[in-house]
């Protein structure tokens, strides 16, 4: 027997957050992504029974088969997991949604049901593995290829590329980041951040193809992402009841507090960004799709949004578990009615 | 017959819709069923908001007959652009109201129709200043001068104001000035002729003027619908609007503003499909209400929800198609393809109401049975029996609970060494499944609409895809007796059997009952529900010759019965379709019977010299 796992508030091991062995290729950027999901998962002690995946299709969508087993999961139909998600937050608002997708599945098929999904601030975790590329279908572009990325077999992209996390931004989003699915020491605290946020949080996550669009040219490579990776902050996620456990001399560091009282520390580099200034957002983001730089980061958040179940006047207690007493008038209430159409 | 028991008038209110003539439509539909008259109106408006030909059929009958009929006995022309084809649907005999700025009507005189010119902009224009306000008064002067013609009483007049405009208090008394100053101009310029008249019956107590749509929207409600999900769409938007209304009522916490039901305006029915699947597969009794272009965009969804057996329920208010169609214009067009709906092999449950309380009983059934047998089911009603007003009983009080189907709980796992989420345990093809949430190891598992095998894993095994197909079929057979069966009445001795569903039964009804009374007797069976259950078949084997009735051109009901019952038996189905886009009228029905008779070498001499029917050809 060897030492003790460490185990998280819930008396869980990270290998009670693993799932089903990946399909993906090897050196998969969704695999490294899936094992940070599963580190910030433990860590934020996540309760497996509370949690409810959701994907749509492609080879992102797959991933929420390899992490909490434990976990109800719904692979829906490509493009439209925000509408199961939305119908799922409004039949039983205490579970948490963690929607994995990527990028033809958001930007392209799935682009109407992520605008409005944004729209209505539903409170839940959507994640981008953003390639480029279809990967199932052999290597076409999607919408989020940058303009003159080269496919594999030499093709250039000549069409605008679309940003998920500007047009997130533009869209009134409540939370936008975006990371690297190479740099664990920003994403996971920035998932663990977007989990605790109240409302949509958008995670669009640099997921490199290594089949598909890895080589020379692309600019969702590996290669291409440690050249131009330019990261907005150093983040600390603090849960709150956790102690602080770093701290910068002052005015070098900024708190966002989230709203389950935990926190996220953002420490200034050399970027002078404030992430609750949308304007400033989306100016950081058109000025990196100039010069190529990949800006990540927390880009925008607004911990203040009213998420959409509140917004609907929905009770605390999930609809899917009110009975007759609830749902159906009365004898007497329903002779009212009958009454009143007469 | 005395005149009073026979009585069966037809008005028709020809306008430009956006006028606001609906109101007064209304009002006068409202005055005949005040005065205990059953009435049958239906509207026949266009895809337009403002200036496009509207007419309103309003039927007073004292058989009580539901469908509506073609042909005027009064006319109100409000409309020039349709004046003179308007005037050409007067029965001889009949009464003509018309613009008198419209000139001549051009009559023939002999059709012997009594004509009162009525100069209605200018008396509008005279009594009310605000010029929009006046467009929707006009329409009320014709009221007044309807109720002079045909002899309303005051009292009536006064209830169906009162009931018009409940809640629009302000409103009623330049809406009762308007009806005064079509009464007194009738009375000092023109004199009644002829013999029209409504006589006051009592043939309305305890009964109610409901739309279909409202009946869903009340079954919804009743049925424990708490996500709604949906998208505009004529005919349908007025399901969901009926619902928000009584929502609002009955579904929230007056202390805390608190709602027991999500009421979501989607971006599309593709989104509205998705959001009533995450909430039937996270546990809420969810649904949809659209049209047939929604049920297009529906069409993958609904394939997730099969194959993943997800409950869900789709209504669909049925309008000409295809495509955009007539989107404002009623049929009965969609049975095979939501009966089939999505690609590779799909059945769903298929509920066909043929009432206003059907409509409300059905949808509840409809929230029951997708729970139960854990699929989507859809409910077909169409423009007709959705938008127009009909005379019904009230609904009746839900005598059952709520029947949720076979969910595991953390207290039923617990005594269980797995689960397995597709794995069919009784016998019945359908499995037990956990809703997310459930605190228990064993809950979990992954919902997907790629191949799965019983313990809902992955795999495109050639063993496991046609097992779950199999059990998917059985499933639904399974489930047939769930589903409401035929109905049928059949007298004795009878010629020929009549088949029909959903909104074609008030008409067809109203056809055996003139046939009835020519002696010539038939069976009825109306099918209520699809897959077809076993009456079906006996009902065919009991008549050598059977006319299926259909608002559609293709004999979809007859396709489908083809599909899944012996030929001896649908050999000797002959198809009656209707598909211009206005409800089926009993002359539809009787004319299409007395030709196909015809054909056969048997003479309905009666029917063609009988005079009540010819009137209602």
């Amino acid at each position: 027997m060897g030492v003790a796992a460490k185990v998280n508030p819930l008396g869980l091991t990270r290998d009670d957050y693993k799932g089903l062995a990946t399909t993906l290729c090897a050196g998969c950027g969704h695999n490294s992504i899936t094992n940070h999901l599963v580190k910030a998962l433990f860590e934020s002690g996540v309760d497996p029974y509370r949690m409810a995946k959701m994907s749509g299709i492609g080879c992102s969508s797959k991933a929420t088969a390899y992490f909490m087993e434990r976990s109800h999961a719904f692979n829906a139909v490509h493009g439209r997991m925000p509408a199961v998600t939305t119908g799922a937050a409004l039949a039983n608002r205490q579970l948490l949604y963690l929607g994995i997708s990527g990028d033809g599945d958001t930007a392209s098929i799935g682009l109407g049901q992520f605008c409005h999904l944004v729209r209505r601030n539903l409170d839940c975790t959507y994640v981008i593995e953003d390639n480029g590329v279809y990967g199932l279908t052999k290597g076409q572009f999607s919408a989020t290829a940058d303009i003159g990325s080269v496919q594999k077999r030499g093709a250039v992209n000549e069409l605008e590329t679309i940003d998920i996390a500007a047009l997130a931004v533009q869209l009134g989003a409540s939370f936008v980041a975006r990371g690297f699915s190479g740099d664990g020491g920003q994403l996971v605290p920035l998932l663990r951040a977007a989990m605790a946020h109240r409302g949509t949080a958008i995670l669009d996550v640099i997921s490199p193809c290594v089949t598909f669009n890895d080589h020379a040219g692309s600019t969702k490579s590996y290669a291409y992402l440690k050249e131009h990776d330019l990261i907005l902050q150093e983040l600390d996620f603090v849960a709150h009841r956790d102690e602080v456990v770093v701290s910068y001399p002052e005015g070098e560091s900024v708190d966002v507090a989230l709203h389950d009282g935990s926190v996220l520390r953002l420490r200034k580099l050399g970027q002078q960004h404030d992430p609750l200034d949308r304007l400033a957002a989306l100016t950081v983001l058109d000025r990196g799709r100039q010069s190529g730089e990949v800006v990540t980061g927390l880009i925008y958040v607004n911990p203040e949004a009213v998420d959409f179940c509140s917004r609907e006047h929905l009770p605390a207690a999930p609809l899917r578990d009110m009975k007759e007493a609830e749902l159906r008038p009365d004898r007497q209430r329903f002779a009212e009615l009958i009454a009143s159409w007469s | 017959m005395d005149e009073i028991a026979g009585m069966d008038l037809n008005l028709v209110m020809a306008t430009v819709n956006g006028s606001g003539s609906q109101s007064a439509n209304l009002v006068l539909t409202r005055a005949l069923f005040a005065m205990g008259v059953p009435v049958a109106p239906k509207n026949i408006f266009p895809s337009n908001i403002e200036g496009l030909p509207t007419w309103f059929f309003l039927r007073a009958n004292a058989a009580g007959h539901l469908a509506g009929r073609r042909e005027a006995d009064l006319l109100v022309a409000l409309n020039r652009a349709t004046f003179h084809q308007d005037v050409a649907r007067i029965l001889a005999g009949g009464v003509l109201v018309f613009e008198q700025a419209f000139g001549d009507p051009q009559v023939d005189p002999e059709a012997h129709l009594s004509t009162y010119p009525v100069p209605f902009g200018k008396l509008a224009k005279e009594a009310v200043s605000d010029p929009d306000l006046r467009k929707y008064l006009t329409n009320m002067i014709y009221v007044g001068v309807v109720a002079e013609i045909l002899g309303l009483p005051e009292k009536a007049l006064e209830s169906a104001l009162a009931r018009q405009f409940r809640g629009k208090p302000r409103a009623l008394p330049e809406n009762r000035a308007a009806i005064e100053l079509g009464r007194s101009y009738f009375k000092e310029n023109l004199t009644r002729s002829g013999s029209l008249a409504v006589h006051p019956l009592d043939q309305n107590k305890g009964k109610l003027l409901l739309e279909g749509n409202q009946a869903v929207a009340l079954g919804a409600l009743m049925g424990g619908c708490s996500v709604f999900a949906w998208y505009p769409i004529t005919p349908s938007s007025s399901v969901a609007e009926h619902l928000t209304s009584l929502s609002d009522r009955l579904r929230v916490d007056p202390s805390t503003g608190e709602r027991r039901i999500a009421i979501v305006q989607a971006e599309d029915e593709l989104a509205a499909a998705g959001m009533v699947i995450g909430a039937g597969w996270a546990g809420a009794r969810s649904m949809t209400a659209t049209s047939g272009p929604g049920i297009s965009l529906m069409a993958e969804f609904v394939g997730l929800a099969y194959f993943a057996e997800i409950p869900s329920v789709f209504v669909d208010i049925q309008r000409v198609g295809p495509s955009t169609g007539l989107p404002t214009r009623t049929m009965q067009g969609d049975l095979q393809f939501a009966y089939s709906l999505s690609h590779g092999d799909t059945r769903h449950p298929i509920l066909l109401p043929g009432s206003v309380v059907e409509a409300y009983t059905f949808t509840q059934m409809a929230l029951d049975l997708a729970e139960r047998v854990q699929t989507p089911v859809f409910v077909l009603s169409d423009l007709d029996l959705g938008m127009n007003l009909w005379m019904t009983d009230p609904p009746p009080y839900p005598e059952q609970p709520f029947d949720r189907g076979k969910v595991l709980g953390e207290e039923e796992l617990q005594g269980m060494a797995k689960f397995e989420r597709y794995r069919d345990l009784d016998g019945d093809g359908i499995a037990a499944r956990t809703l997310p949430g459930t605190r228990h190891p064993l809950a979990a598992y992954f919902t997907r609409g790629s191949g799965h095998d019983e313990a809902a894993r992955y795999t495109e095994s050639e063993e496991a895809y046609p097992r779950v197909m199999d059990r998917l079929r059985r499933k639904l057979d399974s489930a047939v007796w769930r589903l409401p069966q035929p109905e049928e009445s059949t007298e004795e001795g009878a010629e020929f059997g009549i088949i029909a569903y959903g909104s074609s039964d008030a008409a067809v009804a109203e056809a055996r009952s003139a046939l009835s009374s020519l002696g010539i007797r038939t069976g009825y069976l109306r099918i209520r529900s699809l897959p077809p259950g076993p009456a079906i078949a006996s009902f065919l084997g009991r008549h050598q010759r059977v006319y299926l009735v259909e608002q559609n051109r293709d004999g979809q009901m007859l396709q489908v019965l083809r599909s899944e019952l012996a030929p001896g038996l649908t050999g000797r189905i002959q198809s009656i379709l209707h598909y211009d886009g206005f409800p089926l009228f009993a002359a539809d029905v009787l004319e299409a019977i007395r030709t196909m008779e015809a054909g056969r070498g048997v003479r309905l001499t009666s029917l063609e010299s009988d005079a009540a029917v010819e009137r209602t050809r």
